[in-house]
């Protein structure tokens, strides 16, 4: 198990270094962060100035190593607009997006995996197709669209859910949540819904092909050969088995739904880092954009390496270092 | 001795918005308390199909559709699903071909016999374990406190069947219905686990249907022996009788297409063209395109008789002992 663990981590370390690396160069490739500072008077002078407090006088790979070496530090530089460190920017605003994200993942499960199993048990009921209708529009719909519908409907039509903002929030340690007052819940209810949708449909369909495929397994006939009750089989047989496929998939597609969270902030005004980025990336701070994608992908590698690791958890087979006596 | 066991007229068929396809028809067999009964047939003949049938989970579109499954005197097709689910594991179990596949790859062994048992029974963690222990004890297992803790995917396969058959034991059941449960293993194991599930049957008096298409194994291990073809059973009654002296010419061709000590470089005869599917069956014996006494005659379906006090017989022209 700590072989396992430390050959995870030492890929984890390589593949954050070469997304520095795309990261960092990718950035410097687009705008020019220069005519942020310059007011319209700026001469010439005045501009070479600002390049070198910037340190854009410098080669590129001298500005990356740099870059590299504040990192290492923790440090990814001062947001050119706030003049405050990006990393704090990021740390204030993440609350917001992983409530959000949670909400969303918890929906999903507590949404997609009864259904899906309803789906699997009983394939060619009529409920059955209308859950598979559904998952079908979850996948193909974009999210942008369900959100403003939704608002539209909900919101502007109905007068049912507020479109924005997160309501009232309670302060637990040092950070603000809304899913503990009703109006903050209210206020959670549409973009958690929203967000949750693509991964709602998955987790559908993964559980409706896992209960195809485990149904029929001789482990599960033996199961019922044995007397087991149907529940008892359901819950803990079958659903073990299934669990498996359906944690890998949504563990890797959770740092996904983080950036896709951008879309559905944007869209209901949550203060979330994915609304931070998109006014981040209207004023060219660089930093900030730059802190936010590294941000992003260690969220990624860090997400992989959890998954690998409760994969192993989950099934004995993957376990390494054991071996059969 | 008492029959545990005694199907009558039992018929099974698939149904679908295509049709009904009649996969067993007629078949009835009995097991005797402490008896070990062999069912042959080649591959589709429906020896595991009445396996299932026997304890009701087949799995849809096939369903039962006639006859009478009387275990101890009472049919289980008449009984609510509950009833059933009782009766599986507790007084009928079952052992699968392939111990790869039997036991759920996600669960501990300890899990699994502690599910088998609490289906049954209101039973503490700390019994259920002893029991388990002892269960895995009587198989032959060796160190069972450890291997409670084990994954399927650590023991071999022999290990693996040998657990299955320690679940099937832990109620003390009338009857075993064992689906090719050595096929899978090698000769060697394949002996152990055969002289174990025997041993164990005998001790205790448990019947047991032994479905296999391996006739070495059945002459092994079997008192009597069941023949099959195409849904029906062709030829019934003591395992050394049938052998030595078959009445039906589809258990002769069975015997003769075995390889034989002594018989090196002589070919083999193997029966001609093969099974014909479920939904082309001839009019009339199923048998009639590959056998060698068909006449006009078997163009009707023969009804299975008996032929002896111990055998039975599905043909018009049976063999009667006659040099082969
Ligand atoms: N869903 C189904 N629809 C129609 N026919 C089926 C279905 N499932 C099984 N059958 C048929 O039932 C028949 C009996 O199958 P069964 O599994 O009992 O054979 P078997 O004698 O155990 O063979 P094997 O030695 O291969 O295990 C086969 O001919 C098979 O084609
Ligand atoms: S009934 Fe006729 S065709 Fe069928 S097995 Fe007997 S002799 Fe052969
Ligand atoms: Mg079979």
């Amino acid at each position: 198990m700590a072989e396992f663990i430390i050959k995870r981590v030492l890929q984890a370390l390589l593949v954050l270094l070469v997304m520095t690396v795309l990261v960092f160069f990718g950035v410097n490739v687009i705008g020019n962060p220069v005519y942020i500072f310059a007011s319209s008077e700026c001469d010439q002078a005045c501009l070479t100035k600002i390049i070198a407090d910037l340190g854009l006088d410098r080669p590129v790979w001298e500005q990356y190593l740099v870059f590299l070496g504040n990192l290492l530090q923790g440090d990814l530089g001062n947001s050119f607009t706030h003049g405050i460190p990006a990393l704090s920017l990021i740390f204030e605003r993440l609350p917001a997006t992983l409530e959000l994200a949670f909400a969303a993942l918890v929906l999903a499960l507590v949404i997609g995996l009864p259904l899906g199993m309803r789906a699997g048990l009983k394939p060619e009921a009529f409920s059955s197709r209308c859950i598979m209708a559904f998952s079908m529009i979850g996948f193909s719909l974009p999210v942008f669209w369900i959100g403003l519908i939704m608002i539209l409907v909900f919101s502007v039509q109905l007068g049912w859910m507020p479109s924005i903002g997160r309501g009232d929030t309670v302060e637990v340690f040092g950070t603000e949540f809304s899913f503990l007052t009703l109006n903050g819940l209210h206020h959670l209810a549409m973009p958690a819904f929203t967000l949750s949708l693509i991964m709602m449909a998955m987790v559908i369909r993964l559980t409706r092909a896992g209960m195809r495929e485990v149904l029929f397994a001789d482990y599960i006939k033996f199961a019922r050969a044995n007397g087991i009750r149907e529940r008892r089989i359901l819950s803990a047989h079958v659903m073990k088995n299934i669990l498996i496929p359906i944690v890998t998939v949504l563990g890797m597609e959770f740092g996904g739904v983080i950036a896709f969270a951008v879309v559905v902030e944007s869209i209901f005004s949550w203060p979330g880092v994915g609304k931070m980025l998109i006014d981040a990336i209207g004023v060219l701070d660089r930093p900030l954009i730059v802190a936010y994608l590294i941000f992003v992908v260690f969220m990624f590698v860090i997400l992989n390496l959890l998954v690998d690791i409760l994969y192993s958890i989950l099934d004995p087979r993957v376990r390494l270092g054991d071996s059969p006596t | 001795m008492t029959a545990v066991l005694d199907v009558r007229d039992l018929d099974t068929s698939f149904v679908s918005p295509s049709g009904t396809i009649a996969a067993l028809q007629g078949v009835s067999l009995t097991v005797n308390t402490g008896e070990i009964l062999g069912l042959v047939g080649e591959s589709g003949s429906g020896k595991s199909l009445t396996g299932f049938s026997i304890n009701r989970l087949i799995s849809p579109p096939g369903k039962v559709v006639g006859g009478q499954v009387l275990l101890h005197g009472q049919d289980v097709l008449t009984l609510g699903e509950e009833d059933m689910r009782q009766l599986r594991g507790r007084r009928i179990a079952m052992i699968f071909q392939d111990p790869m596949m039997t036991l759920n790859p996600v669960l501990r062994i300890e899990t699994q016999m502690y599910d088998a048992l609490s289906a049954h029974e209101s039973i503490t963690k700390t019994k259920a374990r002893s029991r388990a222990i002892a269960a895995l004890d009587e198989v032959g297992i060796p160190a069972p406190e450890d291997r409670l803790r084990s994954y399927p995917h650590q023991l071999s396969g022999g290990m693996r069947q040998r657990v299955a058959i320690a679940i099937a034991l832990l109620h003390r059941p009338d009857l075993i219905i064992a689906d090719e449960p050595t096929t899978a293993l090698d000769v060697t194991i394949q002996g152990q686990i055969l002289a174990l599930v025997q041993r164990l049957c005998r001790d205790r008096g448990t019947a047991l249907i032994w479905i296999t298409h391996d006739l070495a194994v059945v002459a092994g291990i079997a008192d009597r022996l069941a023949v099959m073809y195409a849904g029906r059973i062709v030829e019934i009654g003591g395992v050394d009788d049938v052998l030595d002296n078959p009445a039906h010419p589809y258990t002769r061709g069975l015997i003769d297409s075995v390889p034989a000590r002594g018989t090196r470089g002589k070919r083999l005869n193997q029966i001609p063209g093969r099974m014909p599917a479920l939904t082309d069956l001839p009019k009339g014996c199923a048998y009639a395109p590959r056998c060698p006494r068909a006449t006009a005659a078997c163009e009707a379906m023969p009804a299975i008789e008996p032929i002896s006090d111990t055998r039975a017989v599905r043909c018009f022209h049976p063999l009667t002992g006659e040099a082969s």
